[in-house]
């Protein structure tokens, strides 16, 4: 199975095809819903003037995310009351709920990809081929087994938006995951929302 | 009264962490449906090494531990607040033990109470009285939020889909809810499906529908004969485990029905995630059994 460590180059995934499996291993961050509302409404989108901690983070993250990925996950961690963080589960929410800003983000960051689960829309495709990058698909609810591929948190920005929409800076192992939107306009997601509408118009005439 | 917390708190564990029997082998079985080498194949593989990974670590199977859903029935008699109490205590020691993920959010403020304390809704305890000498049992069901939010529900007819107020029109609804939900609700899934009742009780009985087992019959042969077909004709979407394609998209169907109002006919949609968590416990003469 290929492997690849982050940061990803734009050869590595101008090289990923669709349904390709792959292990990652290196530095990446969760984000999810609050990550990005909080990335588009003050870095973007500009409608909230960010604080001085908004700016510092922001540089603490850049970094981190220029040729890297975001993680779309809301973990359990333990050893959040003393610091000494570890990852007990941390599957892939669904990242249909960024839809309207992970293109603009991926930009934003030169970001090389984002892991979730059920795949994303048209707006995040086009953004794939334009930075590029590329959406992997990690298995949803694997989460016990998904943690394990975490060797080690390095930290956390934003606790204060809860332990789910925090942004943890980990440290994976052989993630494994899946190839199903790349930079070139393919996307798995796109062919079977396709194919079974096909199926469900003839049964909907039964 | 008994103090019934840890035994609460157990129950909580057992549900986060321990898939039960039925929904394990019926993964099992579509695992060996698909094709070898498939990604279909693939994820339900992970899906099960995942699931044996959180038995024996005692770890939850996904990090998303979900709404948890209790529905008590009580001996005439016990104290209902007292129940309450036990419950939002255990939920919050679970909590404690990361067997549950703080999942509640002031829908206002924005802010996670870090602890899953919440409100008169949250956890949802559903309350049931039964007789003097029938034993206490409580089932906790933990829903996801991304298998939550693919449910849906259709009021009768839909012009859209040709689906009008009859059983007929049920199936073309409950397929066009599969189709939508794509592999976002972490498919394959069970459909719990109510027809008719108010807005708010259709969603409830969608839900309590899940409690029955997999590959259980329907009492009503009609209602019977309408789940097995639309588990087939769902899987013949060919949307399979996490929407990569494959014959695994519902590993089965429930239909409730309610009783409505002559102008209404709601029908709602649960979708459940396969990591279908629920167990139950029973307590009679102090003793205390999980099933």
């Amino acid at each position: 199975m290929k492997k690849l460590t982050l940061p990803i180059s734009d050869d590595e995934i101008r090289a990923l095809k669709v349904g390709e499996p792959v292990l990652l291993s290196g530095v990446m961050m969760t984000g999810r819903d609050a990550v990005h509302k909080w990335l588009n409404d003050r870095f973007i989108a500009k409608k909230v003037e960010p604080s001085e901690d908004d700016l510092a983070v922001y540089e603490a993250i850049k970094p981190i995310l220029n040729g890297g990925i975001i993680y779309h996950c809301g973990p359990v961690v333990g050893g959040v009351e003393t610091g000494d963080y570890k990852f007990i589960a941390a599957g892939p929410t669904t990242s249909i709920r960024e839809e309207p800003y992970q293109a603009d983000v991926m930009k934003l960051f030169n970001l090389k990809g984002v892991i979730g689960k059920g795949g994303m829309g048209p707006k995040t495709l086009q953004g794939c081929q334009d930075t590029p990058a590329v959406y992997f698909h990690a298995i949803g609810g694997a989460a016990s087994l998904i943690a394990q591929r975490v060797e080690k948190v390095l930290g956390v920005h934003k606790l204060d938006f809860g332990v789910p929409e925090a942004m943890w800076v980990i440290q994976v192992k052989d993630f494994p995951v899946v190839v199903t939107m790349d930079s070139h306009g393919g996307s798995q997601h796109a062919i079977v929302e396709e194919e079974s509408k096909a199926v469900l118009e003839d049964l909907l005439q039964k | 009264m008994q103090d019934l917390t840890k035994d609460i708190l157990e129950l909580v564990r057992r549900t986060s962490t321990d898939l039960p029997a039925d929904v394990e082998k019926k993964l099992r079985e579509s695992y060996a449906q698909e094709a070898d080498g498939s990604a279909a194949q693939g994820a339900l593989d992970t899906i099960l090494q995942n699931v044996e990974l959180a038995r024996k670590n005692s770890t939850p199977i996904c990090q998303d531990t979900g709404t948890p859903l209790f529905y008590v029935h009580y001996p005439e008699g016990m104290s209902t607040r007292k129940l309450k109490k036990m419950i939002t205590d255990a939920v919050v020691e679970a909590t404690k033990h990361n067997y549950l993920r703080p999942n509640s959010v002031n829908a206002i403020t924005g802010k996670n109470t870090g602890n899953n304390s919440g409100d008169e809704h949250y956890p949802t305890i559903h309350f049931e009285e039964v007789d003097e000498d029938q034993p206490l049992t409580i089932d906790l069901m933990l829903k996801g939020g991304g298998c939550e939010n693919v449910g849906i529900q259709y009021k009768l007819p839909n012009t859209n889909l040709g689906a009008g107020r009859d059983l007929a029109g049920v199936r073309k609804v409950v397929l066009d809810a599969v189709h939508q939900a794509q592999g976002k609700g972490c498919a394959p899934g069970v459909l719990g499906v109510a027809v008719g009742g108010d807005r708010g009780a259709s969603y409830l009985a969608s839900k309590e529908t899940l409690l029955r087992q997999i590959g259980d019959e329907n009492a009503n042969p009609e209602l019977d004969a309408m789940e097995k077909q639309i588990t087939e004709e769902a899987n013949g979407m060919g949307i399979g485990p996490m929407g990569f394609g494959g014959k695994t998209t519902v590993l089965d169907t429930k239909i409730k029905g309610l009783h409505r109002l002559p102008a209404s006919y709601f029908v709602s949609v649960s979708y459940m995630c396969w990591a279908y968590r629920r167990r139950k416990m029973t307590v009679q003469n102090g003793e205390v059994i999980y099933e």
